[in-house]
C-alpha cells in the first residue's frame, strides 16, 4: 500500500491572462497503489488545472512532479506522450470519442500508439475491457450512436487498455444522470478493489467523494484537507 | 507498426471528410493535366517551328562572300608597318562566288566522321519571264538525292515528284507563291533570264511549299547540272556546301575550324538562327510558367482544406495527444493526408494529361503554311511527367507542413478546458 504512483510536489501555477493569478498554490500529496482518491472543491478553485499538470498535459507550472518515483519536470515533450499513452488512463466530462473509428477502434487505439503487443491481441484485450464494463455488444458501433452513459464506459475502457499506473478523471460523472453516475462510480470502485487499481477522480458531487478512500478537499488554490 | 497506424489514422479521417479531399485531389489533378498538356503541345508546336528552320537549314554551310580584300597592299610595305594607315573607298575585286576545289573540299568532309551528310549547292539569282514582265527570283541547284536526305525536300514538294527533278533534264520545280503568279502549271515550260543575260527554257514539274510565303514567291529549285548549264559554268561550279553533323551542338566549334582550313566563309545554325532559339525558349519559359502557377494554386487549395479539417478536427487531436500521441505523431498523420492527396491527384493528372495530350494529338489542323502537319503538334516527352509528378508531390508536402505543424502545436488542455 506504500508504493506511491503518483507525487505532487509544492506545485504553484500561475495564469498571466489578462493578469497575472496564481491559481495553485504549494500543492503536496500523493497517491498510493490501489488508492481510490477524490478531489473535491468549489467550481473555480483549481481542480482541472491541477489535473492537467498531474496528468503531464500541462508543463508550465513550478515544482515538481514525480510517477511511479521518476521525475517529469525535465522531460521533452515525446516522453511525456509516451508517460500518458503508458502510464495513465485520462477520463473527461465530456466523452471525447473520435467518430472516425469504432468503439473497438477508439479503445484499442492507445494499445496501438504503445505497439507492445500484436493487433489480435490488443483487440481480444479491448473486447475484454468492453465486457468488464458491459458495453461489449455495442463494440462495433460508432461512438456517436451510443448513449451518453455508454460513450462513458467506452471512454474508461479506453482507458484502461495499456493497464496504467493510474486513472485520472475530471469529474466523469459531471454530465450523466443519477443512474448512469451510480454505474461508473461502481465500475471505478470495482477496479480499485478487485484490480487493485488506482484512480485520482475530480468530482463536486459529495456523494460521490464520501464513498471514496481518501477525499483531498481544495479551495482557493490550496489543499484544506487529505 | 507504428507507420501502420498513422496510415490508418490518416485513412479515417481522410475518408470521413472525403468530398473534401476529393475537391483537393480534383484541384491537383486538373492543375497537373493542364500543366501536362499545355507543356506537351507547347514543345510539339516548338518542334514544329524549330523543324521549320532546323530541317532544312544546313548545320553548317560553307560560301565565298565577295568582299574587300582584308590585306591591302600598304599593308605589306615594311616601309609603313608601324603607321596607322587609312584607306577609303575600298572596292572588292572581280571575284567570283565558286568555290574553289570543291570537289576537293567534299571529299575532304566525308572522310570527317562528325559529318553526317553533305550537299552541294548552287544559288543563283534569275528573272522568270512572264509576258513582258520580269519577276525576281532565285534558283537553288541542288543535288536532288543528298538535298532529300539532308533536308526532307520531299516534304515539300506538294505537288508533283521530286525525283523528277533529276531524271527530267532542264527541268524546275518552282515556290507556289511564283507558280501561281506565273500561271505555270505543272508540265508547263517557262523561260528564266541568268544575271548575265543568258535565257533557257525550263519544264516545270512540281511545286515547293516551304511555309514561308516570302520563300515560296521567289525560290525554285533544278537540279545542280541544269543550274551549271544555265550559267554556262563547268561541272565543278559549286557555290554553297552544306553539311549536316552528327550533333548539332558542335556546329559553331566546327565552322570555325572549317573557316580556317578551307579559307572559306563558313557559318553554323546557331549564329544563322539565334532569333529562332529566343523564340523557343520563350515559348518554353511561359508554358512552364503558367504550368507552375498552376500547381501552386492548386497547393493553396490543399493548404486551405488542410486548415480546415485541423478546425474540424481540434477535438480529435486533443484525444490523440491526451492519449499518448506525440506532436510528432499528430504531424505525420496530417503531412500523410496531404502526401496522399498530392500522390493520388498527383497520378489521376498525369494519366489525364496524357489523355488530353491525345486528344489534342486528334484535332485536325491543316494550313497552308505548314503541308506536312495534319493535327496539333505534341511532344509526348517522358521529362514532363517526371516534373509534374515531383512538383505535384513537392507543392502537397509544403501545403501539408505548415497546416500539419499547426496540428501538432495544438495544446490539448486549451482544447479540453473549452468544452
Ligand atoms: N487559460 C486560463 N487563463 C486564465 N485563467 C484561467 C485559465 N484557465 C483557468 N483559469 C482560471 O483558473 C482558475 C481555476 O480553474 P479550474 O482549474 O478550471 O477550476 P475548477 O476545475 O476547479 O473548476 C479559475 O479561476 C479559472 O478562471
Ligand atoms: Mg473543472
Amino acid at each position: 500500500m506504500n508504493e506511491k504512483i503518483i507525487e505532487a510536489i509544492g506545485i504553484n501555477k500561475y495564469f498571466h491572462d489578462p493578469k497575472t493569478v496564481k491559481v495553485l498554490k504549494e500543492i503536496s500529496f500523493s497517491v498510493c497503489k490501489g488508492e481510490f482518491v477524490s478531489i473535491t472543491g468549489k467550481s473555480g478553485c483549481g481542480k482541472s488545472t491541477l489535473l492537467y499538470i498531474l496528468s503531464t498535459m500541462d508543463t508550465d507550472y513550478e515544482g515538481d512532479l514525480l510517477i511511479h518515483g521518476v521525475s517529469m519536470k525535465k522531460k521533452r515533450e515525446g516522453e511525456l506522450a509516451k508517460v500518458r499513452n503508458e502510464k495513465i488512463g485520462f477520463v473527461f466530462q465530456f466523452h471525447y470519442l473520435l467518430n472516425e473509428f469504432s468503439v473497438l477502434k477508439n479503445v484499442m487505439l492507445p494499445g496501438l500508439k504503445l505497439g507492445k503487443r500484436p493487433e489480435k491481441e490488443i483487440e481480444h484485450y479491448a473486447y475484454e475491457k468492453l465486457k468488464i464494463l458491459g458495453i461489449e455488444s455495442e463494440a462495433l458501433k460508432k461512438p456517436n450512436q451510443l448513449s451518453g452513459g455508454q460513450k462513458q464506459r467506452v471512454a474508461i475502457a479506453r482507458a484502461l487498455i495499456n493497464n496504467p499506473l493510474i486513472i485520472m478523471g475530471d469529474e466523469p460523472t459531471g454530465n450523466l444522470d443519477k443512474k448512469n453516475s451510480e454505474t461508473v462510480f461502481n465500475i471505478f470502485k470495482e477496479l480499485a478493489e478487485e484490480y487493485n487499481q488506482s484512480l485520482l477522480i475530480v468530482t463536486h458531487d459529495n456523494e460521490f467523494a464520501d464513498r471514496t478512500d481518501r477525499i483531498i478537499e481544495m479551495e482557493d488554490g490550496k489543499i484544506i484537507n487529505q | 507498426m507504428k507507420t501502420k497506424l498513422i496510415i490508418n489514422i490518416s485513412r479515417s479521417l481522410l475518408l470521413a471528410r472525403w468530398k473534401q479531399t476529393l475537391v483537393a485531389a480534383v484541384g491537383v489533378t486538373f492543375s497537373i493535366t493542364m500543366f501536362i498538356g499545355l507543356l506537351s503541345f507547347m514543345s510539339g508546336l516548338n518542334d514544329l517551328l524549330d523543324g521549320l528552320i532546323i530541317n532544312r537549314t544546313p548545320h553548317i554551310r560553307l560560301y565565298n562572300e565577295i568582299q574587300p580584300s582584308k590585306n591591302q597592299p600598304i599593308d605589306l610595305s615594311k616601309k609603313y608597318k608601324n603607321h596607322y594607315n587609312f584607306i577609303r573607298s575600298v572596292k572588292p575585286k572581280n571575284e567570283k562566288l565558286e568555290i574553289y576545289n570543291s570537289a576537293a573540299i567534299i571529299k575532304a568532309l566525308e572522310k570527317d566522321d562528325r559529318v553526317y551528310g553533305i550537299a552541294p549547292k548552287i544559288t543563283t539569282q534569275v528573272f522568270y519571264n512572264v509576258g513582258s514582265i520580269d519577276l525576281t527570283g532565285v534558283i537553288n541547284g541542288i543535288d536532288v538525292e543528298s538535298e532529300n536526305k539532308l533536308f526532307l525536300f520531299s516534304d515539300y514538294v506538294t505537288e508533283g515528284n521530286y525525283i523528277d527533278l533529276k531524271n527530267i533534264p532542264n527541268s524546275i520545280i518552282l515556290g507556289k507563291a511564283a507558280a501561281e503568279k506565273m500561271l505555270a502549271n505543272i508540265g508547263d515550260v517557262i523561260q528564266v533570264t541568268t544575271a548575265k543575260g543568258e535565257r533557257m527554257q525550263l519544264k516545270v514539274v512540281g511545286y515547293f511549299q516551304s511555309g514561308l510565303q516570302e520563300i515560296d514567291k521567289v525560290q525554285s529549285y533544278a537540279s545542280i547540272n541544269t543550274t551549271q548549264k544555265l550559267l554556262g559554268e563547268t561541272s565543278n561550279y559549286v557555290t554553297d556546301i552544306q553539311i549536316k553533323l552528327k550533333d548539332l551542338l558542335i556546329a559553331p566549334q566546327l565552322a570555325k575550324e572549317y573557316q580556317n582550313l578551307f579559307d572559306l566563309e563558313a557559318i553554323d545554325i546557331q549564329t544563322a538562327n539565334s532569333q529562332f532559339e529566343t523564340g523557343s525558349f520563350i515559348r518554353t519559359l511561359i508554358s512552364y510558367a503558367v504550368g507552375i502557377t498552376l500547381l501552386i494554386v492548386a497547393g493553396f487549395g490543399i493548404y486551405n482544406i488542410l486548415n480546415m479539417m485541423i478546425y474540424d478536427k481540434m477535438d480529435s487531436i486533443a484525444i490523440l495527444k491526451a492519449t499518448g500521441f506525440s506532436g510528432k505523431d499528430v504531424n505525420a498523420i496530417f503531412i500523410t493526408i496531404a502526401s496522399s492527396i498530392g500522390v493520388f491527384g498527383g497520378i489521376m493528372g498525369l494519366m489525364f494529361g496524357l489523355g488530353l495530350s491525345a486528344l489534342i494529338d486528334q484535332v485536325p489542323f491543316n494550313t497552308e503554311a505548314l503541308p506536312t502537319i495534319t493535327t496539333y503538334p505534341i511532344n509526348y516527352n517522358i521529362k514532363f511527367y517526371i516534373i509534374g509528378g515531383v512538383f505535384s508531390i513537392i507543392t502537397t508536402y509544403f501545403a501539408g507542413y505548415f497546416p500539419s505543424r499547426k496540428a501538432s502545436k495544438i495544446d490539448p488542455v486549451v482544447i479540453i478546458r473549452g468544452k
